[in-house]
């Protein structure tokens, strides 16, 4: 045997050593909750053949409580580079079979040295997260390694997209790298995130609850907004992942992959979609997907403050963030959770050049003591600022009724849209008929030989003059009136006119959004 | 339409036709403060009780010590008056919002 083939053959045992050097009962465990592989984790998202493992001989420092004596494989975490269809990321897998996926200092640096490559190679990062939280052995190591994490997700935001799977616990300060990032993926019955979990409530407050219940996928997903994606399987989870990658930028100076363009799939005559009545609801999604190519919609938040709707699609072949009232949920209102759930997404959009799309068929900001004490002015804010602040093209459609503060925070002309389409049977007026009719007209109805009879009067007569889109035209608000089936045609051709926009800001440090 | 929308919503004096999600279903309508109704802010450990059914006391004088996430809270009365009933006694664990002292 020659020299390098003597050391090709310990290299290869070596590396098996590693690989093989699994706790069985552990990797059998993860097996029966239904939980895939870390490595297995991710050769199902990344196209086959694609991944490059890095750092498998990284070895702990630990040198405190037996530790010194325990060698862990990889760290507990396996990271690398890879492709999604076609598109190279990042990618890391925290490995529960290795010493429940806890997070020492090595582990933390392999984390942080493939997220530090991401923003070099300026591509997506994706990170899949298991683990039973800090190395305890590890001290306040355990936590440099969460901070360094923390730092680096900060300073990559807004510069390569991040993405967060969620498969497995995620609890304590684990649940910030999660949520610093843009997207954070859930599975039923798998992901449990929280910052103290049931034992300690239970203890330290006496209020008994699930893990389920608690922090389980569905109430990230519904509840707490925490999650932007939900699924009930592993796989399908991946499948949203490769999707959503499909739709973004690799990082800030790119542009989203254009696609073949292609028609919509024709399911929804647009036409007969939105009911005239202001007051009878419809699903605003069968409008986004009359609309947008192969009626494709990728929904953000899908059952998170589903009075919006945000989501990616494409027009012609381009990306674009679609932000929606959706009549079909509390009537489509504004409300604390709608606010920071469209603000997030248009900052996401207006930071990796995705044109925004807005169709506004809203009544205004939800009433209601519970909304005034949870701060729906300053959450309210924050859509106003997201619209004002985002640079990328900005179309807005206004479907139906556009009142008061939501008119104006819907991505109107005022907070500097590009092009502001309303449909013929669009109300633009600071509130509904019957509202404006019984303050202006007070006297005269109060007053009538039959008020009830008086007030249809007046809610007609107001309908006549203001329930219309008209009035705004002719101040300029509204560019052009169009009809529900050209709609489509006027969107493309104002993409093609604004994809080169590039709209300069005063320098500054950077604002401060509302909060 | 084929979903069905059972639910309507008042705003401005219009009623729309929609539905309400889980979480505005649930939501916790608002109640005014009774300061002569002593409860739980946080949930924990009645760790000592100062005073005694009957006794006179004033806008800030301490009830009890509740203990909760390693901290000796003192509960003081919000309001003056006489101490009229005691749902609580030490080494009780309270829940949030659990009634502990009435101030008569």
């Amino acid at each position: 045997m020659s020299g390098i083939d003597e050391k090709t053959q310990k290299h290869i045992e070596k590396k098996e050593s590693v690989l093989q050097s699994v706790d069985k009962k552990a990797v059998e465990k993860q097996s029966q909750m239904g939980k895939l592989q870390a490595r297995d984790r991710i050769h199902a998202i990344l196209d086959p053949g694609s991944f490059h493992e890095y750092d498998l001989f990284v070895e702990h420092r630990c040198q405190d409580f037996g530790m010194e004596k325990k060698l862990l494989p990889g760290d507990g975490v396996v990271t690398g580079t890879g492709k999604i269809q076609g598109h190279p990321v990042c990618i890391y897998a925290q490995d529960f079979t290795v010493a429940g996926g806890s997070l020492g200092l090595a582990h933390a640096r392999k984390i942080t040295k493939i997220m530090d490559h991401a923003v070099k190679l300026g591509v997506p990062i994706i990170g899949i997260n298991d683990s039973g939280g800090a190395r305890i052995q590890e001290g306040v190591n355990s936590l440099a390694g969460y901070g360094e994490i923390f730092y680096r997700n900060t300073l990559a935001s807004g510069v390569v997209p991040q993405i967060s799977i969620i498969l497995g616990p995620c609890a304590g300060g684990a649940v910030y790298s999660p949520a610093l990032t843009d997207f954070v993926f859930v599975v039923d019955k798998i992901t449990k995130m929280f910052i103290t979990g049931p034992e300690v409530i239970k203890t330290v407050l006496g209020e008994e609850i699930s893990m389920e219940d608690l922090g389980g996928a569905r109430i990230q997903a519904e509840i707490s907004g925490n999650a932007h994606f939900y699924s009930t399987s592993e796989a399908e989870c991946f499948e949203q992942v490769s999707r959503l990658v499909t739709f973004i930028p690799w990082n800030n100076r790119k542009r989203a992959d254009r696609f073949p363009p292609k028609l919509p799939k024709g399911q929804w005559d647009i036409n007969e979609i939105v009911p005239l009545d202001p007051r009878q609801p419809y699903d605003v999604r069968h409008v986004i997907q009359a609309l947008v190519d192969d009626s494709d919609f990728l929904e953000i938040q899908e059952h998170f403050a589903a009075n919006i709707v945000t989501g990616f699609a494409r027009l012609n072949g381009e990306t674009v963030g679609v932000v929606a009232n959706q009549p079909l949920v509390l009537a489509g209102v504004l409300d604390v959770d709608s606010s920071d759930k469209a603000a997030r997404f248009i900052r996401f959009c207006d930071a990796f050049n995705i044109p925004l799309l807005t169709l506004v068929d809203l009544p205004g900001y939800l009433p209601g003591v519970d909304q005034e004490h949870a701060g729906v002015i300053r959450h309210g804010a924050k859509i106003l600022y997201a619209y004002s602040e985002a640079t990328v093209p900005k179309a807005t459609i206004i479907l139906r009724k556009a009142y008061g503060g939501g008119y104006i925070a819907m991505c109107s002309r005022h907070l500097g849209a590009d092009f502001v389409f309303a449909w013929p049977q669009a109300e633009i007026a600071v509130m509904g008929p019957e509202g404006a009719a019984n303050i202006i007209f007070r006297k005269e109805i109060a007053e009538a030989a039959d008020p009830d009879a008086m007030r249809k009067i007046k809610v007609e007569e107001y309908k006549e003059k203001f329930a219309n889109p008209y009035i705004a035209a002719a101040n300029g608000h509204v560019d052009a009136v169009i009809t529900p089936v050209e709609t489509r045609d006027f969107l493309i051709r104002t993409l093609e006119v604004a994809l080169q926009k590039h709209e300069e800001r005063p320098a500054r440090k950077h604002g401060i959004q509302p909060n | 339409m084929s979903k069905k929308t059972p639910d309507t919503f008042l705003l401005d004096d219009t009623v729309y036709q929609t539905t309400l999600n889980r979480k505005f279903a649930a939501r916790k309508r608002w109640e005014p403060p009774e300061p002569r109704k002593v409860r739980a802010h946080i949930p924990g450990l009645i760790l000592r009780v100062h005073v005694a059914v009957g006794q006179k006391v004033e806008a800030g004088t301490p009830l009890l010590i509740l203990e909760a996430m390693k901290m000796q809270n003192d509960v003081r009365a919000q309001a003056g008056g006489a101490v009229g009933t005691i749902h609580v006694k030490e080494g009780d664990l309270v829940a949030k919002g659990q009634l502990m002292v009435e101030i008569v």
